[in-house]
């Protein structure tokens, strides 16, 4: 298999440009013959599918949720960046490329990232024309902040609720090309496969979640817009429903998955309280600007933090790091905390979390000042844990939040199966081994607004597209596929839930291929899935029938493949066996201990190829260059 | 704590609910309601019988996918609070939950718990939005707006589509949602040219979907988990009143 990246010729600033002028068009009176399945209505599908429909092509959307207005980028809560330098401290389209190149650890592609540096500024003049209410200074002009370490404020937010303001505007869109007719929304409805003609992406399966009735989609070009993976760990800040059904489905039908073992740990969540939960919850980031991290200096102290004297507690990232501090990057202050927990530090029953303690900011500033800051997140805090965080430290603790592999695409945002693209955070382009703060919702807006509709026309300008019916014979194949493999869901009738499983998966993927990772715990990984697994399909009940409104069927089918996917994952976070970014191999970390890159050996994407469930994956490798941003080890002491 | 659930269980838009009682014992109070009702399923899924059926997705209160009416309150009775963020030391022990699906002509039930309310989505579509094409946008700081204005259109652009509102008033009706959106949209320099039909058409799809009348009770203030006030609702009808009189434009009203 040979990966193309399509990269355009030319220097970086010229790329994109040059490219939009060598595309083929679509006549406009030729737009309406064509049809695009987009499947999700996040941010990146639910702007890449308004944007066609205004454009004139017919636009078949699909959700699993009850409308496209609930897309999990709903609930992205800091910012999102953009390289307008309105603040006039030094910003431009270049330095946001190269924070990004380098805040991702040199494993991203630069004529991508430097696309999206670009692309950024429109993003902000759309979204404010769609009404979107981002923050104001009082003179009515936007109001910017520095957020996750950038030493410029290029931080466009709507108060903690970012992600919910621009979905809105975008939902809004789609819902006026609704009208319009161009969009027609399936609510309720989750795909289970894709379906190839000839190599070709031509249709979807998907699956009625109230009648439970199983449906064939034609069209002339597939696009999955899906979000990423974190609930293979079980706990993560993701909705409970986000899953891997979709890429994964398209990755076994021939689409190359990358850099899965690219995984990220946000540092400040709230900590477990117990068992039965299911869902951890993010608080921002911004808490870190005058939130000071610690733990006691005494392992198995279980005093109340109020009676561990100053000398007696340890902040610990002031300590490793005196210049950045609090503010050290997600990744670093993730490792770090955990590194505190297991060494036994841990505070709060469970003995889980560290504590993010205001008292000095409160002392310095006054309260009233820290609640106009955070008041909001303060009371979500004290809603979920009881405790108040004016009198009483926050307890936090990292969680899986988001996941920068994906299917690989070219610079098109196309996999390696023609006709099938893949947009937003479901796709690994932009963020390399880490993403900074603010730039998921740039990435899934750029890739919907400004990329996928253009480069979606010039594939379908050049590629003839035979007129095909639902009667093809490859979707008889792949329904029946998708219907035995629900029917043998149901027919298990074991005595475990679904849960069970995806627990057991869970506990396993974060001991071991969570924030730190060796070869022996990944190699053990490698033996536990495949049991894990063959248990599943013998033990598990799903209760109900195929045929109606069955949420336990639409679980066990998502766990049944984190049950395959987390294999990929382990098998990718052995293969590169260096340090990068989010990727934390123990064996690879430099004398202060922070992570090692090998650039000689391992600066590429791997793109894996499925062989078939257990078997090994086939890895090809696109090898990155780096031009403009000279490879050069990150320090934050 | 033990709690005692008596929970709306109903097969399908057409089929006549019930409620059945669920024994609760060993709630922890640092669950979340949702919790509660996931630990609930699990024990039913063991004993070899069907969960109850609830809507829910991000639980941290704001994508609006749950919503239960717990003890004839939306949300329950904590204020300012999705069924998600519910936390069960509100609770105490022994005591009797009564858990139903909202209940309105114009959100039919699916299933147990689980409504459509794709009826909102209809509302958007006939207004809720500024027309502008992508790429089309001036420069974001091109239009200056005042800090008080884009506040309050914050505050009104906060709804998540939960549909509390409905849920709580006596009529059913759908207004402060549809207010919200007005104001958000009407506030905004943005929003101006379109101003006019929107309210129209909004307010028209509205009552076609068999949301009831406002009377002005203010049931849906209180639900509201997000503290969107009935002000808007004044908003909306001023302008409506304004767009009434101006000229009617085309298609606006059936």
């Amino acid at each position: 298999m040979e990966l193309n990246s399509a990269i355009p010729a030319g220097p970086i600033q010229q790329k994109w440009d040059k490219h939009r002028f060598d595309m083929k068009l679509v006549n406009p009176a030729n737009k309406r013959k064509y049809k695009v399945l987009m499947v999700g209505t996040g941010l990146a599908g639910g702007s890449a599918a308004a944007t066609m429909g205004e454009l004139g092509y017919n636009v078949e959307v699909f959700t699993h949720n009850d409308s496209a207005r609930r897309a999990h980028s709903i609930a992205a809560q800091g910012g999102i960046n953009a390289a307008k330098n309105y603040q006039n401290d030094g910003d431009s389209i270049f330095r946001l490329f190269y924070d990004t190149v380098k805040g991702g650890d040199f494993r991203s592609r630069e004529a991508n990232v430097y696309r999206l540096a670009q692309i950024s500024l429109e993003i902000i003049d759309q979204a404010v024309a769609q009404g979107v209410p981002f923050a104001r200074e009082y003179g009515g002009l936007l109001a910017n902040r520095s957020f996750g370490g950038a030493q410029v404020s290029r931080t466009f937010y709507a108060r903690g609720q970012t992600g919910q303001q621009l979905l809105l505007g975008c939902y809004q869109a789609l819902e006026r090309q609704v009208a319009a007719g161009k969009v027609n929304v399936h609510n309720r409805k989750e795909m289970l496969d894709v379906v190839l003609i000839d190599g070709v992406a031509r249709g979807i399966i998907t699956r009625d979640l109230v009648t439970g009735k199983i449906e064939r989609h034609i069209g002339d070009a597939v696009v999955l817009a899906t979000g990423g993976y974190s609930n293979v760990f079980f706990l993560s800040t993701n909705a409970m429903n986000c899953n891997v059904t979709a890429t994964w489905r398209a990755h076994k039908r021939g689409a190359t998955f990358a850099n899965p073992c690219f995984t990220q740990i946000h540092p400040t969540c709230i900590p477990q309280s117990g068992e039965y939960q299911s869902k951890l919850t993010l608080m921002s980031e911004s808490l870190r600007n005058d939130g000071r991290i610690w733990v006691p200096k005494k392992a198995g102290d279980d005093r109340r933090a109020a009676d561990i004297a100053e000398d007696e507690r340890d902040y610990y990232l002031e300590r490793f790091y005196p210049s950045f501090g609090n503010l050290a990057p997600r990744d670093i202050s993730s490792r770090r905390a955990k590194e505190m927990v297991d060494a036994g530090h841990g505070i709060g029953e469970m003995k889980n979390g560290v504590f993010l303690d205001f008292k000095h900011a409160i002392e310095r500033d006054g309260e009233s000042v820290i609640s106009e800051k955070y008041g909001n997140l303060f009371e979500m805090y004290e809603k979920i844990t009881g405790e108040n965080p004016y009198k009483v430290p926050m307890r936090i603790y990292p969680a899986p939040h988001y996941t920068m592999g994906g299917l690989w695409v070219d610079y098109n945002l196309m996999s390696n199966v023609p006709g099938l693209f893949v947009i937003g955070e479901a796709n690994y382009s932009d963020h390399g081994a880490n993403r900074l703060g603010a730039s998921a919702l740039m990435q899934g807006l750029a890739d919907g607004y400004f990329i996928l509709p253009l480069t979606i026309g010039d594939y379908l300008a050049r590629t003839p597209q035979d007129t095909l019916g639902t009667d093809h014979a490859a979707f008889n194949d792949v329904e029946r596929e998708v219907n035995d493999r629900n029917n043998k869901l149901l027919a298990v009738n074991g005595n475990k839930t679904v849960d069970d499983f995806h627990i057991e998966l869970g506990q396993l993927m974060w001991d071991n291929v969570g924030m730190a990772r060796n070869a022996t715990g990944l190699r053990e990984t490698l033996q536990k899935i495949p049991e894990i697994r063959e248990r599943f399909w013998k033990e598990v009940r799903v209760p109900g029938s195929g045929d109606s409104f069955n949420q336990s069927l639409e679980k066990a089918g998502r766990v049944a493949d984190f049950l395959e996917f987390a294999e990929l994952m382990a098998y990718d976070a052995l293969d590169r066996d260096e340090s990068c970014g989010a990727h934390f191999r123990e064996e690879h970390i430099t004398e202060d201990g922070e992570a090692k890159r090998d650039d000689e050996n391992y600066a590429y994407s791997a793109a894996w190829e499925f062989n078939g469930v257990g078997e090994t994956p086939t890895l090809h490798k696109e090898h990155l260059e780096f031009e403009y941003v000279p490879l050069s080890q990150r320090s934050y002491k | 704590m033990d709690l005692k659930l008596h929970v709306w269980r109903q097969d399908g838009p057409n089929s006549v609910g019930r409620f059945e009682d669920y024994d609760a014992p060993g709630i922890s109070e640092h669950m979340s309601f949702l919790d509660m009702l996931d630990l609930v399923n699990d024990r039913i899924v063991r004993d070899g019988g069907e969960p109850i059926a609830f809507d829910h997705d991000c639980r941290e209160g704001i994508c609006g996918t749950c919503g239960l009416v717990i003890n004839g309150v939306p949300h329950g009775h904590r204020s300012m609070t999705t069924a998600c963020q519910l936390h069960m030391r509100e609770f105490r022990d022994g005591q009797d939950i009564y858990i139903e699906p909202w209940r309105a002509a114009a959100f039919p039930i699916i299933r147990d718990l689980v409504v459509d309310r794709t009826a909102f989505d209809r509302i958007i579509q006939a207004g809720g939005y500024i027309s502008i094409r992508t790429g089309a946008a001036p420069d974001a700081n091109a239009t200056p707006i005042e800090k008080d204005d884009a506040d309050v259109a914050f505050d009104a652009a906060a709804c998540i589509g939960c549909g509390a509102c409905v849920a709580a008033c006596p009529n059913a009706s759908g207004m402060l949602f549809t207010a919200a959106k007005v104001t958000h949209l009407g506030l905004l320099p943005q929003g101006q040219p379109e101003r006019d039909l929107r309210v129209l058409k909004m307010v028209q799809t509205h009552d076609d979907e068999g949301f009831g009348t406002c009377t002005n009770h203010g049931a849906c203030q209180n639900a509201c988990p997000k503290g969107i006030s009935v002000d808007y609702i004044a908003r909306l009808n001023r302008d409506m009143v304004g767009a009434t009189l101006r000229d009617k434009p085309e298609g606006a009203v059936a």
